[in-house]
């Protein structure tokens, strides 16, 4: 019998695992083998010896990334505990409110910012009509943090809004009844036991803010690059595929060793935390 | 019996079609119509067709009616975005639309199919200056489908003087109202212009010397943009900026303000092609719809949507065309600006190319606060770690 369902779960797991190595790997496979060859096809260092240029590059798109997720963080935290604690209709209202935007496509949301954060635009028309001077917000990297925390920041409420909802409340009322404060309620039993909620939202946050290309551009002007700015530029313009997979590469070695960083963080917090990357 | 009489009602349809349309269509000698149910893929620029939107002609549904043939058609934003996905053979395309420099290479690398002119008689309706242009010499490759030349668009509401020169776009005056086009041939072309170096040059220093141009004009430029210069021409939100001819005349029908003009010290000039790629599935089809595209009807509504000027007779010499008139279009020849067409790059120069562009691009004005923040931030969670490691170490102690 018990051949049997271990046979299941394998025919149950095929598919999956089909498409995670033809989708996932094959690819990786590809991008490695590309990083590490020139354009005939010869072995090279050389893509990725020109990487050094591109430190200010990277480092800009890490540090956006960065302020991006811990604005999200600190926005979606008491969110989602505010979700979590209200009644049950309510809630599914707010989730609601929270998930709508993502039903509209991502590249119209950020194009609509555009308009609103332009120096004719929304925002700056209402400004100039109360009387105040308008506001130059377009093109500065306030505005990209914006796009990021804006597009980004349901992936950030909903997984700590999950793990809050399923948060034991006798957990809660003991810690009170042994003479916890508020503070000490929230930040000695409600944080812990929500830690992996967070890190998964850490983790959908700040991996798209990294890479993002498309919002750099529209709101940022393009006349700063992040490091996703430079990669669509090799494949779409210079032609340059062995450069673009050199630059993918440390990329995604560089966001390894954040998210690493970070789950060391959540680990020895709590056991329960769950372990993302 | 039964295919033979879909055959005929297909080629009835053909011609009941065509009769009220008047259209000049497939050629009579040759018999086309096991082409019936066949589909052609075409690859074109966003926006360059007349697609029906505000009772304009839609040409694909108009050729599929006439012909019998599908036509799928899909869109690019650059030629060396197409270039790429016809490089990389991921795709079947049985028609694209190229600029010259583009064909020149895309003809080098042997990319490009030689088109079958018997099927393509609409071709006695290309202006004889369109024929013969350096990146086809002999005719057998490509097919005019527009001409344009970039030059400078302002609006005068932001801008008092009239500019004459591409100088405008480096004066400081205009600080943070200007935008420069956002693809690295371009930008360097208009920089070029106005240091009146050659658009094509082959030696490295010029292209130094316009990167130096172009480093100076950053932090003066608003955004580097393409198709968003449309909406930020017609807000106001930007002074000025250079782009093709044709698609000022859009942006002025919805902001009359603005103006435009051919900077003195020249232009580029370029003619967009139709090509057929190799691999290309329906030789014949693809051919029927360039003739299709060049028969007087069709290339009028394109004329009339793009607003580009058309390397047609049947379209400028056609009393309806409302654009003939259009000087920025088609100047008089003594008001015709220097010209100068963009040729196809060695493939080192396109590295030096677009390695100096991702320069320009990457880098910021705000260099410094992102190396403090970035080390504020790993000096807090350094003492963050070091904090918990001290308290449990305490807290084993304690036990």
């Amino acid at each position: 019998m018990k051949n049997k369902s271990a046979l299941t779960q394998k025919l149950c797991a095929s598919p999956h695992i089909v498409w995670s190595a033809i989708f996932i790997v094959v690819p990786l496979i590809m991008v490695l083998y590309y990083a590490f060859t020139d354009a005939n096809g010869a072995f090279t260092f050389e893509n990725i010896l020109r990487l050094g240029d591109y430190t200010t590059t990277f480092l800009r798109s890490i540090w956006y990334g960065i302020v991006a997720t811990v604005i999200c963080l600190i926005i979606a935290y008491p969110l989602a505990y505010i979700i979590a604690q209200s009644k049950a209709r309510v809630q599914s209202t707010m989730v609601m409110l929270v998930m709508i935007p993502m039903w509209m496509n991502f590249l119209l949301r950020t194009y609509a910012w555009m308009t609103l954060l332009e120096d004719n635009g929304v925002i700056n028309g209402i400004i100039t009509k109360l009387g105040f001077d308008g506001v130059h917000m377009i093109n500065t990297s306030g505005a990209v943090i914006l796009g990021m925390v804006y597009n980004f920041l349901p992936y950030m409420i909903l997984p700590i809004y999950t793990v809050m909802t399923k948060l034991d409340r006798s957990l809660i009322e003991a810690a009170q009844d042994l003479g916890a404060n508020k503070v000490c309620v929230i930040k000695d039993v409600v944080f812990p036991s929500t830690l992996s909620g967070v890190v998964s939202g850490i983790t959908m946050v700040f991996v798209p803010s990294v890479s993002t290309f498309y919002i750099s551009q529209k709101l940022g002007g393009g006349s700063f690059a992040l490091i996703g700015d430079i990669i669509e530029m090799q494949f779409q313009v210079s032609n340059n595929f062995n450069f673009g997979a050199a630059l993918s590469l440390v990329l995604m070695v560089l966001i390894l060793i954040c998210m690493a960083v970070m789950n060391r963080f959540g680990d020895d917090e709590n056991a329960a935390g769950g372990m993302m990357i | 019996m039964r295919k033979f009489i879909s055959v005929f009602a297909a080629l009835m349809m053909v011609f009941l079609c065509s009769a009220p349309l008047g259209l000049t269509t497939v050629a009579s000698a040759k018999d086309y119509s096991d082409l019936v149910g066949t589909e052609i893929n075409v690859y074109n620029w966003g926006e360059y067709i007349s697609d029906g939107a505000e009772d304009t002609m839609d040409v694909n549904k108009e050729f599929e009616k006439l012909t019998g043939i599908k036509v799928n058609y899909t869109t690019y934003d650059s030629n060396e975005n197409m270039y790429n996905k016809i490089k990389g053979g991921g795709a079947n395309y049985d028609i694209i639309i190229p600029s010259d420099y583009m064909i020149e290479r895309m003809i080098g690398e042997g990319l490009l199919e030689k088109i079958d002119f018997s099927n393509i008689p609409n071709y006695s309706n290309i202006l004889d200056e369109y024929k013969n242009l350096y990146f086809d010499p002999a005719n057998e490759y490509s097919v005019p489908y527009n001409v344009g030349m970039v030059g400078l668009i302002y609006n005068t509401k932001m801008v008092e003087e009239t500019p004459d020169s591409w100088g405008i776009m480096w004066d400081e005056n205009y600080s943070g109202q200007i935008l420069m086009f956002n693809n690295p041939r371009d930008a360097f072309g208009i920089t070029q212009c106005y240091l009146g170096i050659d658009l094509n040059t082959t030696n490295s220093d010029d292209w130094h010397r316009a990167y130096d141009k172009l480093k100076e004009q950053k932090p003066l430029v608003s955004s580097y943009v393409m198709d968003d210069v449309y909406n930020k021409m017609e807000s106001g939100e930007a002074a000025m900026c250079a782009y093709y001819a044709g698609d000022y005349l859009s942006m002025k029908a919805n902001n009359p303000d603005l103006a435009f003009v051919y900077p003195k010290e020249g232009t580029n000039i370029f003619v967009d092609s139709a090509c057929i790629p190799v691999g290309c599935q329906n030789k014949t089809g693809a051919e029927l719809y360039i003739n299709f595209l060049l028969s007087g009807e069709v290339a009028l509504a394109n004329a009339e949507y793009i607003c580009y000027a058309s390397p047609n007779k049947a379209v400028v010499n056609n009393p309806d065309y409302s654009l003939k008139d259009e000087k920025i279009l088609y100047p008089e020849p003594e008001d015709m600006p220097k010209t100068q067409y963009y040729h196809n790059l060695s493939p080192e120069l396109l590295m030096l190319m677009t390695s100096l562009w991702d320069n320009l691009k990457i880098e910021g004005n705000d260099d410094v606060s992102i190396y403090i923040g970035l080390i504020s931030f790993t000096a807090i969670c350094v003492v963050y770690a070091g904090y918990r490691f001290v308290r449990k170490k305490k807290r084993e102690k304690m036990y």
